[in-house]
């Protein structure tokens, strides 16, 4: 009798051609999707051509979105940007994405909806891990991978055990994916699920918005994980699989995280850091740049200013979220409170553009990473945060709790589903 | 290269692909550019004394981060033979192995070897070799990572396949046939 699969052995042997897996084991298996950026396209086509290959396996296949130096800082990037363009023209790949039209990859790739549960995703970036939410084994491989799997159409993967975390309980105000993302990675460590995949469930996860799930797989990585997954559709786990752990938590307790630097891990609860004074604020990223996102700054930011001391910078992480945020007065909300809106770029979260941190200061994110360096100079600090604390920081001009700012009323609270 | 010897540059936990090359210097992959920022953050001596054959000896997660294969190229453009880690964060083990980047872990390395000794590590044996006498077991790539590994990375790898059933699968392009 075969053994009983989780849902990522199930789509990784499915892919394989296999009637099972087991984790630990390599296997060669068929990829879905293709996605690469502006940094990692370029050594990804150069290896490819190394490769003696000059055509992709399928142009259909791939999806190509220069974000993260774009719209272009510098000549170079300029350069590398074009090199993606002409290859997306040559190749005849149809879903490349130009400044303008485009959004952060993994927040754009929800929106296409071309990727379907039981799929599998490989992205040369990290973060290809968010559209776990989807039901898909998503997974961040490196530029050559990249180019074996536009060749091939194959890739080679370990087949990685499951673990399953569950979040049970009810989320407190102001208390969102951000946070159960941030509370996971302190708990694993930053390396407590290499070579692991995170299957999510428990009655919180299931009450998160599709944007909130995308947020929590977005971060798995930060505690190493192969790739995070909620399961949808006929690609669930079997009774009886073999788990490496089942994780449960209680979060009706848990207050706004927030990750000190240099590490996501190094994670504590808001008021044990509020009132450390900031010099900027960043709301966007692939992990909280979403349409609900936007909402939760927006319900802190009406009607107040940031202040005097803090730049704010706000990124919609996609053209969608822009014009959503356009038509429904948040961008409004943004500007008259004195921030700085951008068009769609990962910019900021890497140390690219659009917010870089001269030496000493102090800046409080939306983002993924607090590495050293990550935002600009070595000595700056990026503390990491939900949108409504970044709101709440942008205003108070110190990391604040958001009922510091709006006192602890009734209110929607970032956790909670808006009608779409 | 059956045997390495080389000054060891110990690096501690979880030294991650910001610090190993910022990505203010991604908008290159100009191995020169990248070798002489290489791990600066970490240790600002170490891309200007590197030699040629060193090794790179670290403690857990080395590598961790983002998927940016700058990390591994700057490293080897440092000329570094091998990094031997307590362990590697998935995708920079991946990146190591694909572009032919020795990379060993071992339990007791980043315990026991001192920064700036010569060790030698010989692949045959799979052991490596500290001044001191201290003679530690270090483990290589397995399964699929090996075959890559043996082929000599894996464009080399992909390239034997492709030669094998003649080529790309889909006719060249003809120019302007198709786009955005």
């Amino acid at each position: 009798m075969p053994r009983a699969m989780t849902a990522v052995e199930k789509i990784l042997a499915a892919h394989a051609g296999r009637k099972q897996v087991e984790p630990g084991e390599t296997v060669w298996a068929r990829v879905d999707w293709c996605l690469a950026n502006d940094i990692t396209a370029p050594l990804a086509i150069e290896q490819m051509q190394a490769m003696g290959c000059e055509r992709v396996f399928d142009p259909e296949r791939i999806i190509l979105v220069p974000d993260h130096f774009l719209p272009a800082k510098d000549v170079a990037s300029a350069r590398q940007a074009q090199v993606l363009r002409e290859f997306a023209r040559k190749q005849g790949i149809r879903h490349y994405y130009e400044v303008g039209r485009m959004g952060i990859e993994h927040a754009l790739l929800p929106e296409l909806g071309i990727l379907q549960p039981g799929q599998l995703l490989v992205g040369a970036d990290s973060h290809t891990c968010t559209c776990g939410a989807l039901g898909v084994f998503a997974t961040g491989v490196g530029s050559t991978d990249l180019a074996c799997a536009m060749a091939l159409g194959e890739l080679w993967f370990r087949v990685p055990a499951t673990v399953k975390v569950e979040f049970t309980g009810r989320l407190a105000p102001w208390v969102g994916a951000k946070d159960l993302a941030l509370f996971l990675v302190s708990r694993l460590g930053t390396d407590g699920a290499n070579q692991l995949a995170l299957e999510f469930g428990g009655e919180v996860v299931a009450d998160l918005p599709l944007d909130g799930r995308l947020t929590l797989c977005n971060m798995v990585v930060e505690a190493g994980a192969t790739a995070g997954l909620v399961p949808a559709g006929g690609w669930r786990s079997s009774p009886g699989a073999q788990l490496e752990a089942w994780l449960r938590w209680d979060v009706s307790q848990l207050e706004p995280q927030v990750a000190r630097p240099y590490s996501p891990a190094d994670v504590v609860a808001v008021h044990e850091v509020a009132g450390t004074p900031v010099d900027q604020v960043v709301i966007g990223s692939c992990t909280n740049g979403r349409y609900l996102d936007l909402v939760a700054a927006a319900e802190i930011l009406g009607g107040r200013k940031v202040h005097p001391r803090v730049r704010l910078i706000v990124i919609p992480a996609t053209q969608r979220v822009y014009r959503r945020a356009l038509e429904e007065g948040l961008i409004q909300v943004f500007v008259e409170a004195g921030a700085a809106v951008s068009t769609p770029t990962c910019g900021p979260c890497l140390g690219g553009h659009m917010g870089v941190l001269a030496e000493g200061e102090v800046c409080l994110a939306t983002t993924n990473r607090n590495f050293r360096g990550r935002m600009g100079h070595p000595d700056s600090r990026v503390y990491l945060a939900n949108p409504a604390v970044a709101a709440a920081t942008a205003v108070a001009g110190h990391i604040a709790h958001p009922e510091e700012v709006v006192g602890s009323g009734p209110h929607r609270g970032p956790g909670v589903e808006v009608r779409r | 290269m059956a045997r390495i010897v080389g000054r060891a540059w110990k690096f501690g936990d979880d030294v991650n692909t910001d610090v190993i090359i910022p990505a203010r210097y991604l908008y290159t992959s100009d191995s020169r550019v990248l070798a002489a920022h290489c791990l600066e953050l970490a240790d600002p001596e170490f891309a200007r004394r590197v030699r040629p054959g060193d090794v790179v000896v670290a403690g857990k997660n080395f590598g961790c981060g983002s998927s940016r294969e700058h990390a591994v190229r700057a490293i080897q453009a440092c000329g570094v033979a091998a990094v031997v880690a307590r362990s590697f964060a998935r995708i920079f083990f991946r990146n190591a192995v694909n572009l032919g980047l020795l990379v060993l872990e071992s339990e007791e390395a980043a315990r026991l070897v001192r920064s700036g000794e010569v060790i030698e590590i010989d692949e045959e044996e799979g052991l490596l070799y500290l001044s001191s006498g201290h003679r530690l077991v270090v483990r290589f790539p397995a399964g699929a990572a090996a075959d890559v590994q043996k082929a000599g990375g894996l464009v080399e790898y992909v390239r034997q396949r492709l030669l094998k059933r003649g080529g790309c699968r889909r006719p060249p392009c003809i120019e302007g046939e198709a786009g955005p």
